[in-house]
Protein backbone atom coordinates (compact mmCIF):
# COMPACT_ATOMS: atom_id res chain seq x y z
CA UNK A 1 0.00 0.00 0.00
CA UNK A 2 3.17 2.34 1.11
CA UNK A 3 5.07 1.90 -1.79
CA UNK A 4 1.94 2.10 -4.19
CA UNK A 5 0.98 5.15 -3.10
CA UNK A 6 4.94 6.38 -2.83
CA UNK A 7 4.93 5.28 -6.62
CA UNK A 8 1.92 7.15 -7.78
CA UNK A 9 2.76 10.60 -5.64
CA UNK A 10 6.29 10.18 -7.49
CA UNK A 11 4.77 9.76 -10.81
CA UNK A 12 2.44 12.60 -9.98
CA UNK A 13 5.64 15.20 -9.23
CA UNK A 14 7.57 13.65 -12.26
CA UNK A 15 4.60 13.76 -14.58
CA UNK A 16 4.52 17.82 -12.42
CA UNK A 17 7.78 18.90 -13.32
CA UNK A 18 7.43 17.55 -17.42
CA UNK A 19 4.34 19.82 -17.21
CA UNK A 20 6.31 23.03 -15.81
CA UNK A 21 9.42 21.56 -18.05
CA UNK A 22 6.69 22.17 -21.13
CA UNK A 23 5.55 25.28 -19.90
CA UNK A 24 8.90 27.10 -19.49
CA UNK A 25 10.07 25.27 -22.72
CA UNK A 26 6.95 26.96 -24.34
CA UNK A 27 7.68 30.49 -23.58
CA UNK A 28 11.26 29.59 -25.00
CA UNK A 29 9.48 28.76 -28.43
CA UNK A 30 7.63 32.19 -28.48
CA UNK A 31 8.68 34.52 -31.11
CA UNK A 32 11.88 36.99 -30.10
CA UNK A 33 10.88 39.37 -27.64
CA UNK A 34 13.20 41.94 -29.44
CA UNK A 35 10.59 42.18 -32.40
CA UNK A 36 7.65 42.99 -29.73
CA UNK A 37 7.41 46.63 -28.75
CA UNK A 38 5.05 45.64 -26.01
CA UNK A 39 8.03 44.26 -24.13
CA UNK A 40 9.71 47.84 -23.94
CA UNK A 41 6.26 49.64 -23.26
CA UNK A 42 6.58 48.73 -19.93
CA UNK A 43 9.15 50.95 -19.28
CA UNK A 44 6.61 53.75 -19.67
CA UNK A 45 4.25 52.34 -16.79
CA UNK A 46 7.05 53.62 -14.85
CA UNK A 47 5.47 55.81 -12.34
CA UNK A 48 6.11 59.34 -12.65
CA UNK A 49 8.12 59.81 -9.53
CA UNK A 50 10.44 56.66 -10.17
CA UNK A 51 11.09 58.25 -13.57
CA UNK A 52 12.73 60.70 -12.22
CA UNK A 53 14.72 59.71 -10.10
CA UNK A 54 18.83 60.50 -10.52
CA UNK A 55 21.36 57.38 -10.37
CA UNK A 56 23.35 58.29 -7.88
CA UNK A 57 26.48 56.69 -9.06
CA UNK A 58 26.29 58.78 -12.30
CA UNK A 59 29.60 60.31 -11.43
CA UNK A 60 31.08 56.84 -9.77
CA UNK A 61 33.96 55.99 -12.40
CA UNK A 62 33.70 52.35 -11.16
CA UNK A 63 30.21 52.30 -12.01
CA UNK A 64 29.92 51.14 -15.38
CA UNK A 65 32.79 48.34 -14.99
CA UNK A 66 30.65 46.89 -12.02
CA UNK A 67 27.54 47.08 -13.95
CA UNK A 68 29.49 45.05 -16.95
CA UNK A 69 30.18 42.58 -14.32
CA UNK A 70 27.05 42.43 -12.75
CA UNK A 71 25.29 42.39 -15.97
CA UNK A 72 27.59 39.14 -17.02
CA UNK A 73 26.51 37.27 -14.46
CA UNK A 74 22.95 38.06 -13.84
CA UNK A 75 21.33 39.38 -17.41
CA UNK A 76 23.79 37.99 -20.33
CA UNK A 77 22.15 34.63 -20.14
CA UNK A 78 18.83 35.80 -21.74
CA UNK A 79 19.66 39.80 -22.99
CA UNK A 80 23.15 37.52 -24.74
CA UNK A 81 26.25 38.76 -23.85
CA UNK A 82 26.63 41.98 -25.60
CA UNK A 83 23.14 43.05 -24.37
CA UNK A 84 22.06 42.70 -28.22
CA UNK A 85 18.61 40.19 -27.01
CA UNK A 86 18.05 36.97 -26.96
CA UNK A 87 15.32 34.69 -27.47
CA UNK A 88 13.80 35.42 -23.93
CA UNK A 89 14.89 39.17 -23.94
CA UNK A 90 15.19 42.27 -25.90
CA UNK A 91 18.01 43.76 -26.58
CA UNK A 92 18.60 46.60 -23.84
CA UNK A 93 20.67 48.51 -26.92
CA UNK A 94 17.50 49.47 -28.34
CA UNK A 95 16.49 52.94 -28.58
CA UNK A 96 13.39 52.03 -26.16
CA UNK A 97 15.78 51.29 -23.29
CA UNK A 98 18.60 54.02 -24.62
CA UNK A 99 16.13 57.15 -24.33
CA UNK A 100 14.36 55.73 -21.28
CA UNK A 101 16.07 57.74 -17.59
CA UNK A 102 17.89 56.08 -15.39
CA UNK A 103 14.37 55.69 -12.90
CA UNK A 104 12.41 53.97 -15.57
CA UNK A 105 15.56 51.53 -15.79
CA UNK A 106 15.80 50.90 -11.86
CA UNK A 107 12.23 50.59 -11.91
CA UNK A 108 11.90 47.75 -14.33
CA UNK A 109 14.75 46.30 -12.90
CA UNK A 110 13.43 46.52 -9.37
CA UNK A 111 9.76 45.20 -10.19
CA UNK A 112 10.31 42.94 -13.02
CA UNK A 113 7.88 42.32 -16.17
CA UNK A 114 6.85 38.85 -14.11
CA UNK A 115 4.15 37.77 -16.67
CA UNK A 116 6.48 38.43 -19.78
CA UNK A 117 9.22 36.24 -17.72
CA UNK A 118 11.64 39.25 -16.17
CA UNK A 119 12.05 38.24 -12.65
CA UNK A 120 12.05 40.95 -10.22
CA UNK A 121 15.61 41.99 -9.59
CA UNK A 122 15.54 43.75 -5.90
CA UNK A 123 17.24 41.07 -4.64
CA UNK A 124 19.95 42.81 -5.84
CA UNK A 125 20.88 45.91 -3.24
CA UNK A 126 20.02 49.19 -4.73
CA UNK A 127 23.70 50.15 -5.32
CA UNK A 128 23.69 47.18 -7.24
CA UNK A 129 20.63 48.13 -9.62
CA UNK A 130 22.25 51.16 -9.94
CA UNK A 131 25.37 49.89 -11.52
CA UNK A 132 23.49 47.64 -13.75
CA UNK A 133 21.47 50.73 -14.91
CA UNK A 134 24.97 52.58 -15.34
CA UNK A 135 26.32 49.99 -17.73
CA UNK A 136 23.04 49.83 -19.61
CA UNK A 137 23.22 53.43 -20.06
CA UNK A 138 26.60 53.18 -21.49
CA UNK A 139 25.59 50.51 -24.21
CA UNK A 140 26.07 52.23 -27.77
CA UNK A 141 22.65 52.18 -29.45
CA UNK A 142 21.97 49.48 -31.69
CA UNK A 143 22.05 50.07 -35.96
CA UNK A 144 18.55 49.72 -36.72
CA UNK A 145 18.62 46.48 -38.26
CA UNK A 146 19.88 44.53 -35.20
CA UNK A 147 16.68 46.16 -33.07
CA UNK A 148 14.44 43.79 -35.29
CA UNK B 1 10.61 -5.03 0.98
CA UNK B 2 10.83 -1.27 1.36
CA UNK B 3 9.44 1.32 -1.14
CA UNK B 4 12.39 2.96 -2.32
CA UNK B 5 13.53 -0.75 -3.34
CA UNK B 6 10.37 -1.71 -5.12
CA UNK B 7 9.74 1.76 -6.79
CA UNK B 8 12.95 4.63 -6.22
CA UNK B 9 15.78 2.36 -7.10
CA UNK B 10 14.39 1.71 -10.36
CA UNK B 11 13.15 4.55 -11.43
CA UNK B 12 16.42 6.60 -10.35
CA UNK B 13 18.69 3.97 -12.40
CA UNK B 14 16.48 4.74 -15.55
CA UNK B 15 15.63 8.77 -15.37
CA UNK B 16 18.91 9.86 -13.36
CA UNK B 17 21.25 9.32 -16.54
CA UNK B 18 18.42 11.00 -18.80
CA UNK B 19 18.35 14.48 -16.01
CA UNK B 20 22.69 14.27 -15.42
CA UNK B 21 22.96 14.16 -19.61
CA UNK B 22 20.71 17.02 -19.61
CA UNK B 23 22.57 18.91 -16.93
CA UNK B 24 25.51 18.27 -18.25
CA UNK B 25 24.68 19.60 -22.14
CA UNK B 26 24.24 23.00 -20.45
CA UNK B 27 26.49 25.56 -21.29
CA UNK B 28 26.12 27.72 -18.98
CA UNK B 29 25.29 28.70 -15.38
CA UNK B 30 23.89 31.91 -13.74
CA UNK B 31 25.72 33.44 -10.92
CA UNK B 32 23.92 32.68 -8.04
CA UNK B 33 22.60 35.12 -5.80
CA UNK B 34 21.37 33.31 -2.93
CA UNK B 35 19.32 33.76 0.14
CA UNK B 36 21.46 32.34 3.52
CA UNK B 37 18.18 30.99 5.00
CA UNK B 38 17.92 26.94 5.29
CA UNK B 39 14.57 27.04 6.96
CA UNK B 40 12.99 30.92 6.18
CA UNK B 41 11.76 31.68 2.78
CA UNK B 42 12.19 35.31 0.97
CA UNK B 43 10.11 35.94 -1.94
CA UNK B 44 12.22 35.60 -4.21
CA UNK B 45 11.55 32.78 -7.06
CA UNK B 46 14.04 30.58 -9.35
CA UNK B 47 14.34 32.46 -12.52
CA UNK B 48 12.54 30.83 -14.98
CA UNK B 49 14.17 27.90 -17.17
CA UNK B 50 16.63 27.31 -14.26
CA UNK B 51 17.64 24.32 -12.12
CA UNK B 52 18.70 24.40 -8.74
CA UNK B 53 20.57 21.17 -7.51
CA UNK B 54 21.61 21.84 -3.93
CA UNK B 55 22.55 19.47 -1.31
CA UNK B 56 21.77 20.07 2.42
CA UNK B 57 23.21 19.05 5.37
CA UNK B 58 21.98 19.01 9.47
CA UNK B 59 24.09 17.61 11.94
CA UNK B 60 21.88 17.63 14.90
CA UNK B 61 22.31 16.56 19.08
CA UNK B 62 20.24 14.31 20.45
CA UNK B 63 19.42 13.49 24.44
CA UNK B 64 18.00 9.97 24.92
CA UNK B 65 19.00 8.41 21.93
CA UNK B 66 22.24 8.88 19.00
CA UNK B 67 23.33 12.24 17.27
CA UNK B 68 22.04 12.38 13.87
CA UNK B 69 23.20 13.46 10.58
CA UNK B 70 20.42 14.09 8.26
CA UNK B 71 20.60 15.00 4.78
CA UNK B 72 18.33 16.28 1.68
CA UNK B 73 18.58 17.01 -2.00
CA UNK B 74 16.35 19.78 -3.71
CA UNK B 75 15.82 20.23 -7.25
CA UNK B 76 14.67 23.63 -7.71
CA UNK B 77 13.10 25.09 -10.88
CA UNK B 78 11.26 27.93 -12.62
CA UNK B 79 8.64 27.08 -14.70
CA UNK B 80 7.58 30.71 -14.45
CA UNK B 81 8.78 34.39 -13.25
CA UNK B 82 5.60 33.30 -10.87
CA UNK B 83 6.19 29.80 -10.15
CA UNK B 84 8.86 27.81 -8.87
CA UNK B 85 8.68 23.71 -8.34
CA UNK B 86 10.90 21.94 -6.23
CA UNK B 87 11.57 18.19 -5.59
CA UNK B 88 13.19 16.88 -2.12
CA UNK B 89 14.27 13.81 -1.56
CA UNK B 90 15.39 12.90 2.18
CA UNK B 91 17.69 10.65 4.16
CA UNK B 92 19.13 10.43 7.44
CA UNK B 93 21.53 9.14 9.31
CA UNK B 94 21.49 8.31 13.19
CA UNK B 95 24.53 7.38 15.01
CA UNK B 96 25.37 3.72 16.53
CA UNK B 97 21.84 3.06 14.74
CA UNK B 98 21.57 2.99 10.78
CA UNK B 99 20.76 4.69 7.51
CA UNK B 100 17.75 5.29 5.57
CA UNK B 101 15.71 7.43 3.11
CA UNK B 102 12.89 9.01 4.99
CA UNK B 103 10.62 10.16 2.21
CA UNK B 104 10.16 12.88 -0.64
CA UNK B 105 8.36 16.41 -1.10
CA UNK B 106 6.83 18.26 -3.69
CA UNK B 107 6.97 21.85 -3.11
CA UNK B 108 5.67 25.18 -4.89
CA UNK B 109 5.71 28.27 -4.56
CA UNK B 110 3.65 31.24 -6.33
CA UNK B 111 4.54 34.59 -6.36
CA UNK B 112 0.83 36.48 -5.90
CA UNK B 113 1.73 39.93 -7.14
CA UNK B 114 3.23 41.09 -10.25
CA UNK B 115 5.64 43.84 -9.02
CA UNK B 116 7.19 44.98 -5.73
CA UNK B 117 5.16 45.90 -2.66
CA UNK B 118 5.65 47.05 0.80
CA UNK B 119 5.56 43.67 1.41
CA UNK B 120 5.45 40.59 -0.92
CA UNK B 121 3.57 37.45 -0.45
CA UNK B 122 4.40 34.59 -1.89
CA UNK B 123 2.10 31.44 -1.38
CA UNK B 124 4.00 28.09 -0.38
CA UNK B 125 1.99 24.77 -0.75
CA UNK B 126 3.55 21.37 -0.29
CA UNK B 127 3.13 17.76 -0.19
CA UNK B 128 4.94 15.40 1.79
CA UNK B 129 5.28 11.83 1.90
CA UNK B 130 7.80 10.88 4.69
CA UNK B 131 8.56 8.54 7.57
CA UNK B 132 8.25 9.38 11.23
CA UNK B 133 12.36 8.49 10.62
CA UNK B 134 12.59 12.14 8.92
CA UNK B 135 14.98 14.38 10.44
CA UNK B 136 15.58 17.04 8.20
CA UNK B 137 13.65 19.72 10.37
CA UNK B 138 13.14 21.63 7.23
CA UNK B 139 10.33 23.13 9.50
CA UNK B 140 8.87 22.82 12.78
CA UNK B 141 5.26 23.13 13.39
CA UNK B 142 2.79 21.69 16.29
CA UNK B 143 4.02 20.35 19.03
CA UNK B 144 7.53 18.71 17.39
CA UNK B 145 10.04 18.40 20.07
CA UNK B 146 13.40 16.81 20.61
CA UNK B 147 12.08 13.25 21.85
CA UNK B 148 10.36 12.66 18.85
CA UNK B 149 13.73 11.68 17.23
CA UNK B 150 14.69 9.59 19.81
CA UNK B 151 12.69 6.35 18.81
CA UNK B 152 15.03 3.71 16.39
CA UNK B 153 15.08 4.23 13.25
CA UNK B 154 13.60 0.54 12.88
CA UNK B 155 10.99 1.50 14.26
CA UNK B 156 10.18 5.14 13.41
CA UNK B 157 10.59 3.92 9.48
CA UNK B 158 7.83 2.16 9.49
CA UNK B 159 5.23 5.06 10.10
CA UNK B 160 4.45 7.29 7.68
CA UNK B 161 2.84 11.12 7.08
CA UNK B 162 1.11 12.08 3.98
CA UNK B 163 1.07 15.90 5.23
CA UNK B 164 -0.24 19.30 2.98
CA UNK B 165 1.34 22.36 4.13
CA UNK B 166 0.80 26.04 3.29
CA UNK B 167 2.86 28.96 4.10
CA UNK B 168 2.02 33.04 3.25
CA UNK B 169 5.59 34.07 2.76
CA UNK B 170 6.07 37.67 3.50
CA UNK B 171 9.10 39.55 2.31
CA UNK B 172 10.49 42.52 1.97
CA UNK B 173 14.13 43.99 1.03
CA UNK B 174 14.86 47.55 2.25
CA UNK B 175 18.41 49.13 1.85
CA UNK B 176 19.56 45.64 1.13
CA UNK B 177 18.19 43.95 4.07
CA UNK B 178 15.74 41.60 3.79
CA UNK B 179 13.33 40.56 6.41
CA UNK B 180 10.73 37.36 6.06
CA UNK B 181 7.93 36.09 8.18
CA UNK B 182 6.57 32.89 7.21
CA UNK B 183 3.39 31.81 8.72
CA UNK B 184 2.77 27.78 8.38
CA UNK B 185 -0.40 25.33 8.64
CA UNK B 186 0.26 21.57 7.88
CA UNK B 187 -2.60 19.28 7.77
CA UNK B 188 -1.99 15.36 7.94
CA UNK B 189 -4.26 13.28 5.65
CA UNK B 190 -5.70 11.21 8.41
CA UNK B 191 -8.63 13.06 9.44
CA UNK B 192 -7.68 12.45 13.43
CA UNK B 193 -5.13 14.33 13.15
CA UNK B 194 -5.29 18.55 13.76
CA UNK B 195 -3.96 20.72 11.43
CA UNK B 196 -0.62 22.00 12.97
CA UNK B 197 0.78 25.86 13.29
CA UNK B 198 4.31 27.67 12.80
CA UNK B 199 6.41 30.07 11.84
CA UNK B 200 9.84 30.65 10.18
CA UNK B 201 11.34 34.37 10.51
CA UNK B 202 14.16 36.19 9.30
CA UNK B 203 16.54 38.57 8.50
CA UNK B 204 19.96 39.04 6.41
CA UNK B 205 22.11 41.70 4.50
CA UNK B 206 24.83 41.26 2.14
CA UNK B 207 28.51 42.61 3.58
CA UNK B 208 28.43 45.32 1.51
CA UNK B 209 25.58 46.93 -0.85
CA UNK B 210 27.99 47.86 -3.84
CA UNK B 211 29.83 45.46 -5.90
CA UNK B 212 33.19 45.91 -7.14
CA UNK B 213 34.52 46.21 -10.48
CA UNK B 214 36.43 42.92 -10.93
CA UNK B 215 35.18 39.30 -10.71
CA UNK B 216 36.13 37.87 -6.72
CA UNK B 217 35.46 35.00 -4.50
CA UNK B 218 36.10 36.60 -1.35
CA UNK B 219 34.35 40.12 -2.08
CA UNK B 220 32.22 41.31 0.38
CA UNK B 221 28.93 41.80 -1.84
CA UNK B 222 29.48 37.72 -2.43
CA UNK B 223 28.51 36.88 1.63
CA UNK B 224 24.85 37.50 2.93
CA UNK B 225 24.82 36.72 6.76
CA UNK B 226 21.78 37.15 8.92
CA UNK B 227 19.68 35.12 11.60
CA UNK B 228 16.49 33.31 11.41
CA UNK B 229 14.49 31.97 14.23
CA UNK B 230 11.34 29.31 13.67
CA UNK B 231 9.48 27.15 15.75
CA UNK B 232 5.88 24.86 16.38
CA UNK B 233 2.78 27.06 17.59
CA UNK B 234 0.42 24.38 18.42
CA UNK B 235 -2.37 22.44 16.33
CA UNK B 236 -5.89 23.37 16.61
CA UNK B 237 -6.86 20.85 19.63
CA UNK B 238 -4.22 22.82 21.80
CA UNK B 239 -2.81 26.27 20.10
CA UNK B 240 0.18 28.13 21.83
CA UNK B 241 3.78 27.51 22.84
CA UNK B 242 3.63 25.02 25.42
CA UNK B 243 4.89 21.61 24.80
CA UNK B 244 7.01 23.44 21.48
CA UNK B 245 10.55 23.47 20.13
CA UNK B 246 12.34 26.95 18.67
CA UNK B 247 15.41 27.47 17.60
CA UNK B 248 17.68 30.21 17.24
CA UNK B 249 20.21 30.18 14.10
CA UNK B 250 22.74 32.59 12.67
CA UNK B 251 23.50 32.29 9.14
CA UNK B 252 25.72 32.70 6.01
CA UNK B 253 25.60 32.55 2.71
CA UNK B 254 28.89 32.34 0.14
CA UNK B 255 27.50 33.14 -3.76
CA UNK B 256 30.43 32.57 -6.00
CA UNK B 257 31.27 33.77 -9.49
CA UNK B 258 31.87 30.19 -9.94
CA UNK B 259 28.02 29.68 -10.01
CA UNK B 260 27.96 27.73 -6.91
CA UNK B 261 26.97 28.83 -3.07
CA UNK B 262 27.62 27.52 0.36
CA UNK B 263 25.57 27.69 3.04
CA UNK B 264 26.34 27.46 7.02
CA UNK B 265 24.55 27.66 9.73
CA UNK B 266 24.77 27.08 13.55
CA UNK B 267 21.48 26.64 15.10
CA UNK B 268 20.63 26.46 19.00
CA UNK B 269 17.52 25.27 20.66
CA UNK B 270 15.80 27.82 22.52
CA UNK B 271 14.48 25.26 25.33
CA UNK B 272 14.02 22.21 26.87
CA UNK B 273 12.06 20.90 23.84
CA UNK B 274 14.43 21.71 21.42
CA UNK B 275 17.59 19.97 20.00
CA UNK B 276 20.48 21.45 21.70
CA UNK B 277 22.66 22.21 19.12
CA UNK B 278 21.59 21.85 15.29
CA UNK B 279 24.87 22.49 12.73
CA UNK B 280 23.41 23.30 9.15
CA UNK B 281 25.58 23.30 5.95
CA UNK B 282 24.68 23.20 2.14
CA UNK B 283 25.49 23.79 -1.02
CA UNK B 284 24.14 24.33 -4.62
CA UNK B 285 24.52 25.40 -8.27
CA UNK B 286 22.15 26.76 -10.58
CA UNK B 287 21.91 26.30 -13.97
CA UNK B 288 20.36 28.67 -16.08
CA UNK B 289 18.76 27.39 -19.62
CA UNK B 290 18.07 23.92 -18.47
CA UNK B 291 14.46 24.41 -20.18
CA UNK B 292 15.93 25.66 -23.43
CA UNK B 293 18.56 22.64 -22.52
CA UNK B 294 15.49 20.11 -22.22
CA UNK B 295 14.11 21.54 -25.04
CA UNK B 296 17.29 21.08 -27.74
CA UNK B 297 17.55 17.36 -26.42
CA UNK B 298 13.84 16.70 -27.76
CA UNK B 299 14.57 18.15 -31.10
CA UNK B 300 13.40 21.90 -30.30
CA UNK B 301 14.46 24.92 -32.38
CA UNK B 302 18.18 25.44 -31.51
Amino acid sequence: MTAKMIANTVRVSIVALFLALGISAAQTEKSPPTSNNSVYAELAKAPKKAEARHNPLEADPEAVAAGAKLFGLHCAECHGEMAEGGKKAPSLRADEVQQATPGALFWLLTNGVVRRGMPVWSKLPEPQRWQLVSYIKSLTPAPKSQEL
Amino acid sequence: MHPYDTFLRPFWSRALPSVLLAVAALHSAAAAQESPYFVTYDHYLEEPGSLEIEYFSTFGTQRASGDFHSFWAEFEYGATAWWTTEVYLDGQTTFNDSTVFTGFRWENRFRLLQREHFINPVFYFEYEQISEADKIIKEVEGHDVESDHAIANALSRKGHNHELEFKLLLSKTFQGWNVAVNPLATKNLLPSIPWEFGYAVGASRPLTLKASAQRCSFCPENFIAGVEMYGGLGDTASYGLHDTSHYLAPVVAWNLPSDWTLRLSPGFGLNDNSHRFLLRWGVSREFSGFAAAISRLLGGRP
